[in-house]
């Protein structure tokens, strides 16, 4: 049977139970439904629990489990010579042999006779079944690899007796303990809050799978790699893991990549800074209800827009541009018509990603700024102040932190980001303070060097790990020393 | 702002005999220029807005019409199959030389030469590569239809498209631009004759990943979003619904929950390319899942997607007033009865729209998915989850890599459906909110 297939089976037993644990609570009340402490439907999922949920853990600890016992048994069943070819040899030999044990399913007897008698045969017959074999066949192969089947269709049986004997052994043993006074509601809903737990655990275990998992392929990276020269290497320079490069060690240099994101993100927030904070204070304290209620949500569609519509608008339209003006400005200046700003460069990536981040710093500061009380403004205004110098002098010092706070989410958003550099910023590593010329950034790296053929053991794969794990910690910091400075500023006036 | 502030500080020494001037009117014009800075940030914003969506536009509307050649062939059995197989080799019909069938008409058409090699060839480059899979396809679906003439609609070129809608500059020289003077030529008799014509792409929407422009679409890549989206709808929100509701509801209040909020907080703010390294090395390098399935797609967006809907439910949870908890609870209702019967579905339009525009956030994002291998030239649907697929903006992605001017059309032409998806969305999500949105 397969998987699906008893998953199946196993929700049409606890349907079946369901049906009986209602029908059982219903017949102990004695046709007095008031006698029951819970609802009858409550006996039945309590009944349904119970036939469903082993049976499903079974089922899933024997899936994981099973495969290591039937590949040792497989490994024992090789011939001895084959076992002692040493480590990497040998789980060659026996995926060959998982190989072959694939395709004897697809044989039919006469085959598989002639397959038997001959291993020679083998591999010519396995290629017309569309199974392609690196090895020529030997005797071996096919003796294990039937071993292999057979413990395989032996666990496969086993494991659906079992897993169907324990669906049904619960919901009986659920069945008998039904009385009317059985408190099946409490129960229910013991199990009900364990599943919410398990829910809210799954957060945590993001994080701990994203700093886990990152950590240990980046110490992979870091043995063959020092981290020394890694975090403070001014030369990217990885070259490819392909062979014949041999010798030829890649520098791993983080200092030109980290540059450029930095770089970058400074442009960005340079532009999108004044922009949002401008916008949000018209909008807080000046625009009427009407022009607010248009604006506001305009501006918030540039916060919908997905990333790789601005990388599209950057490499089409802004970068062109720019390039072409460069070239116009230049020529009217000099006479000497060449383009200074390359179409693709920390400027260009930059003032996309501003125009991106405009609407988190004026959504973020506008709910900041609409934030302080009103008797501050009343104050302030009460003393003759204009509204530009209530502004200056009194509500932005009030909402200064929370402000701080928005900016720093918004750094961390331009760090993170990816569409938009990989499509505009331009590959070349690079440490230079000209904003004209491409930079790349740490994103940029990582998409580079982890999309195409991978091989999970060479440093230029493993080495995106190891920027993740950077530009995580870089955002972390960020994001929680804004959520504390923006939760303690919430706090001052609640 | 103090620089600002110590001009008009300084206005207060002033001079005897200047006593009612205190600087009202300095003061009033910083006023109107700082109401100015602030106007002319919106405008700023409303422009980019503008430009942006102007640029996608005006680039990709023509992306939804095609040029065509319509031709009438002659599926001359010489050619697909000379020896008369098809009734013992049906395999014959599958490799015969169907682009033949095209030049054949072409020349009758247009009334070329056949012994000029050069002309001829000029020719059949007009029509798009993927007639032998269009015609191979008519012919396998029907092979009574060889010996007979059928009008087919063939697609035109990419670049013959690009001329016929106005995109390639003609007064450039002829050796500089993809389309020459004769096959412009051919294009006036063929449209005269009624045979090149444009029509709505539908092939925008139905086709596959594939080097030739004319016969690169959407399609493959929407489907593989398609079941994204619905792994994230299957375990996003049951799982975001049940945290928060613990979060909200159960949670004693200690370091650990403390811990998980801010945990969630700053989950909701990790970048996205983060996700992509963990599903990469979780997913497929441990778990040994298939690269670029949708499935590791949708678990990946399913984490980057939960922090928003917990954020969104929670908020809704702690909206609806402690009275309705209170009058369950007094009614003998235990504490699951009242936030499963009363509590969350009053919060659940709140639920639902954050869990919409969780979605829309998924359905555009690209970076994750790149790492995780769904950069794939896919050609065909994918039957299931697990079967390699790609993604719309990952399909925009590759576009955009491309250079020809009539893949630019189409990147912007599949832009504009994405963003109409996430219109669609968010409108949704807003009229969800007006509708059974409720004050208390």
């Amino acid at each position: 049977m397969s998987t699906s297939l008893i998953l199946l089976v196993i929700l049409i037993v606890g349907l079946a139970a369901y049906f009986a644990g209602r029908a059982r609570a219903m017949a102990s009340s004695n046709g007095k439904l008031s006698a029951l402490h819970s609802l009858p439907g409550y006996h039945g999922v309590y009944v349904a629990i119970w036939s469903v949920l082993p049976a499903a853990v079974i089922l899933a600890l024997w899936l994981i489990a099973s495969p290591f016992f039937v590949e040792n048994a497989t490994r024992n069943s090789l011939p001895e010579d084959v076992r002692n070819q040493g480590g990497a040899t040998t789980e060659l030999m026996l995926g060959q042999v998982m190989q072959v044990a694939n395709g004897l399913r697809l044989l039919n007897a006469d085959e598989m006779a002639a397959v038997t008698g001959d291993p020679a045969v083998l591999r010519d017959t396995l290629a017309a079944k569309g199974v392609p074999m690196a090895n020529a066949g030997e005797a071996y192969m096919v003796t294990s690899a039937k071993t292999y089947n057979s413990m395989k269709d032996t666990s496969r049986w086993a494991m659906s007796a079992v897993v169907l004997l324990i669906a049904i052994a619960g919901a009986v043993f659920a069945i008998r303990g039904i009385t009317a006074p059985f408190r099946a509601r409490n129960r229910v809903e013991r199990v009900m809050l364990g599943a919410l737990l398990l829910a809210s655990s799954i957060a945590i275990l993001t994080t701990v799978g994203i700093v886990g998992s990152m950590l240990s392929e980046a110490i992979r990276f870091f043995q063959s790699v020092s981290p020394s020269a890694f975090f403070f290497g001014t030369v990217w320079d990885p070259r490819f893991s392909a062979a014949g490069s041999g010798g030829t060690e890649g520098q791993f240099g983080l200092l030109p990549l980290l540059a450029g994101t930095l770089y970058i993100a400074f442009v960005a927030m340079l532009f999108a800074v004044p922009v949002g904070l401008f916008a949000a204070i018209y909008m807080a304290e000046y625009a009427k209800p009407a022009v607010r209620g248009i604006a506001k949500p305009l501006l918030e569609i540039l916060a919908g827009i997905p990333t790789i519509v601005y990388g599209f608008f950057a490499l089409i339209t802004v970068g062109p541009f720019l390039r072409d003006m460069s070239a116009q400005l230049n020529g009217l200046v000099t006479g000497n018509y060449v383009n200074f700003i390359q179409a693709q460069s920390v400027l260009t990536a930059g003032l996309v990603m501003g125009i991106m981040l405009i609407p988190f710093v004026s959504s973020l500061s506008d709910d900041i700024i609409t934030q302080v009380p009103r008797s501050l403004r009343d104050g302030s205004l009460g003393l003759g102040a204009t509204r530009s110098e209530t502004i200056k002098r009194v509500i932005l010092p009030a909402a200064l932190p929370g402000i701080v706070g928005a900016l720093l989410l918004t750094a961390s958003r331009a760090v993170g980001e990816t569409m938009i550099v990989v499509l505009a910023a331009g590959v070349a590593a690079r440490m230079q303070l000209n904003p004209f010329e491409a930079m790349t950034t740490v994103t940029v790296k990582i998409v580079n060097q982890l999309t195409g053929d991978l091989e999970f053991n060479s440093p230029q794969t493993l080495v995106a790990f190891a920027l993740g794990i950077t530009l995580f910690a870089i955002t972390l910091c960020l994001n929680i020393y804004a959520l504390y400075i923006v939760r303690k500023y919430r706090e001052q006036y609640e | 702002m103090t620089d600002v502030t110590s001009s008009v500080q300084s206005t207060f020494q002033r001079p005897a005999q200047a006593r009612r001037d205190i600087g009202i009117k300095k003061r009033y014009a910083a006023e109107r220029r700082f109401q100015a800075y602030g106007f002319t940030a919106i405008l700023i914003g409303l422009f980019f807005l503008f430009v942006l969506l102007w640029t996608v536009v005006s680039k990709g509307y023509t992306a939804f019409q095609q040029t065509t050649i319509t031709l009438p062939i002659e599926f001359s059995e010489k050619i697909i199959d000379p020896k008369n197989e098809r009734a013992t080799n049906p395999a014959k019909l599958m490799s015969a030389n169907y682009p033949l069938l095209v030049r054949d008409a072409l020349v009758k058409a247009l009334a070329i030469d056949p012994a000029d090699k050069a002309q001829v060839k000029k020719a059949t480059e007009m029509v798009s590569a993927s007639a032998r899979t269009q015609l191979r396809d008519i012919v396998v679906a029907n092979p009574a239809i060889i010996g007979t003439t059928a009008n087919v609609s063939l697609l035109a070129e990419g670049n013959i498209d690009s001329a016929n809608k106005g995109q390639i500059d003609l007064t450039v020289a002829e050796a500089n631009r993809k389309v020459n003077d004769q096959q412009i030529k051919w294009m006036g008799t063929l449209s005269e004759s009624g045979a090149l014509a444009k029509q709505f792409n539908t092939g925008l929407f139905t086709y596959g990943a594939s080097s030739r422009p004319e016969a690169a679409g959407i399609g493959v890549a929407a489907l593989g979003s398609f079941y994204m989206m619905l792994i994230v709808l299957v375990l996003a929100l049951p799982i975001g619904v049940c945290a928060s509701i613990y979060l909200e509801e159960f949670a004693p209040k200690n370091r650990l929950t403390d811990l998980i909020e801010v945990n969630i907080n700053n989950l909701a703010a990790v970048p996205s390319i983060v996700y992509g390294l963990l599903g990469l090395s979780i997913f497929i390098n441990f778990a040994g899942m298939p690269r670029s399935a949708a499935l590791v797609g949708g678990l990946v967006l399913t984490l980057m997607t939960l922090p928003t809907i917990i954020i969104a439910t929670r908020a809704a949870l702690k909206a609806v007033p402690p009275s309705i908890r209170s009058a369950a609870l007094g009614l003998g209702a235990s504490k699951m009865q009242t936030i499963f019967h009363h509590v969350l579905p009053l919060a659940m339009p709140g639920v639902l729209t954050g869990t919409i525009i969780g979605l829309a956030h998924a359905l555009g994002e690209t970076a994750p998915l790149l790492l995780i291998g769904m950069v794939a030239f896919v050609v065909d649907y994918p039957g299931s989850p697990m079967e390699p697929s790609t993604a719309l903006p990952v399909q925009i992605y590759m576009w955009a890599n491309e250079a020809e001017r009539a893949f630019v059309e189409r990147t912007s032409g599949a832009i504009m459906i994405l963003l109409i998806f996430l219109v669609v969305m968010n409108l949704g999500a807003i009229l969800l909110r007006r509708r059974f949105e409720r004050r208390w």
